[in-house]
């Protein structure tokens, strides 16, 4: 009989060797004449671990890695199709320390079925909300929505069931669902992970969306930089039809919806909603001023429900579990689960999908064990490049929408991104700058200028040029960018910038006073 | 072979017109045609703006507005680096530094012997194994400049 082993075709996996090790694989197990088949799968999200090759055996499955080509024929010969003992065996992937005391709800599947087979999808419980939610009315399913307490996973942690609400109750004869694949924070890495290992999740999500606000069309809109995720939904979506969960008859329930995937193109602004519904419609993605909100003038001037990929796929699991269930999980008001990616200089990067309220120092220290480089850990920047960096005497801090805000902070898409002591925080503060200049769309002065005066201005201070009456400008800087501002991007890049003066300022008088003729 | 075909204005056309029935049709339009010919020619502009309705200028501010869309050729082979914060804090721009400096060019340039083009890209979701690249749109982790070279050596036989 055939061996079954997994090897995933993740991005991660696939930049450590994953489709050589493949190949060595179907090589090794020829030469020796063993009958095996190759399953590719997502990512469990045990990045220092990647490529984690599993072979399912009687006892289930056993995990070995990382496994680099050279290690196949090792592999092989000590009994890999059996299970058999290795260096690099680590037994059963679930009991992984890393992987057992996790909370996934949203990740259960990914890296463990094939992506795109709606069959295996469907064998691992898949399908289920949506069937759930086909029972109901959209009342029902928003109700349930609600109730679970979602709140949106792109960073402004807006109820979902409000705005599924307005969707749902505005009246025009074609809506859409949009979700937003664009998040392209720095750090965070659980919607490619998502949309490469568990892609029906999504589509899913959507669906049931759709049928609850009565939208027909749904769109992807994925960040260029994720060929590996395209490819996955591309493929996914077209086995979806062919099978008839998406299409003019979901699942034989003679409610229609339409997918599609569509492609950004390297803006980051476009992660931004109105932005990226601008785009969407084929224009230069600068933001819309708000109101309208896009919920009752959205993609096309249509009512338009826009969530990202964490939140839509957070509601397969509420509907076939209950609201409730999910609301036992977290704490205050930041309810269900958090995708938490663990990043940057860190020992044991991955993903780590826990109930909100876990502390920063839980993840850093005892699920990522420090860092890479061995070096004492510094600062850590939370949620994105418009997120705050925190010292070392922040760490305990529980990662919550409010308690987060409280630091002057934000959880922003659940990315932490870990430096050792030799970063440069006036560095990081003027690159805080200089991203938003690269990546400002334009449409209001505070951000359009101000990245670029802010760089100017950072300069100085870097360069010893009367640094206490420039921090002065940069701070002033920051407050009109924070009040002025017409969206996120202009509005948060103070974030990190002033958590880097006001936690590190010994880093910004480096280059002590220089005489003012200098200038 | 070549990746890219030279530009043709007829077959331009042709592509755009497999994409208007689309709602928004523009960045399709631009992806395949930066997919078919290695960039968007100028030539393009007018078949796009007829075809969509819009003007010239909307169409040219599109192609500006995004970082992939190129209206030159590129090199036979693109790497993109990640210049964000978590490859930041793995050393990248010391990396990088070597990396221009290796190949002799600057970001968005190309080799001298046309081979590769150098770009800048901001997150490539490989965050926790970083340095990482993208070549010719195969991620790379764990990036460093002699695992490039070797890389580069390969593609371009």
């Amino acid at each position: 009989m055939s061996v079954t082993i997994t090897v995933p075709r993740d991005a991660v996996a696939l930049g450590l060797g994953a489709n050589r090790v493949a190949r060595a694989l179907f090589a090794g197990a020829e030469r020796r004449g063993l009958d095996i088949t190759v399953k590719r799968t997502g990512s469990r999200g045990l990045f220092w671990l990647e490529p984690m090759v599993e072979v399912e055996t009687a006892e289930g499955r056993i995990a070995y890695g990382p496994v680099t080509p050279k290690d196949v024929d090792a592999l092989l010969d000590a009994g890999l199709t059996t299970g058999g003992e290795h260096a690099l065996r680590l037994g059963d992937p679930e009991r992984i320390p890393y992987l057992a005391r996790q909370q996934r709800l949203t990740f259960h599947r990914c890296g463990v079925v094939d992506p795109v087979s709606v069959a295996d999808y469907r064998a691992h419980g898949g399908y289920r909300g949506l069937e759930t939610a086909l029972a109901k009315d959209a009342e029902g399913i928003v109700a349930e929505v609600r109730e679970s307490g979602l709140r949106g996973r792109g960073g402004a942690g807006f109820p979902a069931g409000i705005k599924w609400n307005t969707v749902m109750l505005a009246k025009a004869d074609q809506k859409y669902v949009v979700c937003n694949a664009d998040e392209g924070d720095s750090g965070t890495f659980a919607d490619r992970m998502m949309m490469e290992g568990d892609p029906f999740n999504l589509i899913e999500g959507m669906t049931i969306a759709g049928i609850a606000t009565g939208a027909t069309r749904g769109y992807i809109y994925l960040r260029s930089e994720y060929p590996q995720a395209y490819q996955a939904l591309k493929e996914a979506i077209a086995n979806g039809i062919e099978a008839g969960v998406l299409g003019e008859n979901v699942l034989g329930s003679g409610k229609a919806f339409h997918l599609e995937v569509r492609l950004g193109a390297g803006a980051y602004i476009c992660g931004e909603e109105t932005s990226l519904l601008e785009s969407l419609e084929g224009r230069r993605g600068i933001v819309r001023a708000k109101p309208p909100i896009p919920a009752l003038k959205g993609f096309l001037g249509q009512p338009t429900l826009v969530n990202n990929v964490m939140t839509f796929t957070a509601v397969p699991w509420i509907l076939e579990h209950g609201a409730k269930a999910y609301a036992d999980y977290g704490m205050g008001r930041s309810l269900g689960t958090l995708p938490i990616q663990l990043a940057g200089n860190i020992r044991h990067g991955g993903l780590i999908e826990m109930a909100f309220g876990i502390t920063l120092r839980e993840v850093i220290e005892d699920f990522g064990g420090g860092t890479r480089s061995g070096r004492p850990v510094r600062a850590v920047q939370v949620g994105g490049p418009l997120g705050a960096y925190f010292p070392d005497e922040l760490l305990d801090t529980p990662l919550d929408y409010e308690a987060m805000a409280a630091k002057k902070g934000l959880v922003g898409h659940g990315g932490i991104v870990v430096f050792d002591d030799t970063v440069d925080m006036a560095k990081q503060a003027r690159f805080a700058f200089e991203f938003c200049a690269t990546e400002s769309c334009g449409k209001c002065t505070p951000c359009r200028i101000g990245a670029t005066r802010g760089v100017e201005t950072m300069d100085k201070v870097i360069s010893g040029i009367r640094p206490d009456q420039n921090l002065k400008l940069v701070e002033d800087l920051c407050e009109v960018m924070t009040d002025g501002s017409l969206c996120a991007m202009g509005g948060l890049t103070p974030m990190p910038v002033m958590s880097a003066i006001t936690h590190f300022p010994e880093d910004f008088r480096r280059a002590g006073d220089l005489p003012v003729a200098a200038e | 072979m070549p990746r890219f075909e030279p530009w043709s204005a007829p077959r331009a056309a042709g592509i755009i017109a497999e994409h208007t029935h689309l709602e928004g049709a523009t960045l399709p339009i631009l992806h395949a045609l930066q997919e078919t010919f290695g960039y968007v020619d100028a030539g393009a502009v007018p078949l796009i703006a007829d075809a969509l309705n819009v003007s010239r200028a909307e169409v040219h501010g599109c192609i500006t507005f995004y970082h992939d869309f190129r209206s030159a050729p590129a090199g036979r082979h693109t790497v993109k680096l990640c210049r964000a914060e978590a490859c930041q804090a793995m050393g990248s721009d010391k990396l990088h530094a070597d990396i221009l400096r290796r190949l002799g060019t600057e970001w968005h340039g190309t080799t001298a012997d046309g081979s590769c083009t150098v770009e800048p890209v901001y997150c490539l979701g490989l965050c926790a194994n970083g340095p990482a690249a993208l070549v010719d749109g195969e991620p790379v982790a764990h990036l460093t400049a002699d695992a490039l070279e070797a890389t580069l050596t390969e593609v371009r036989q």
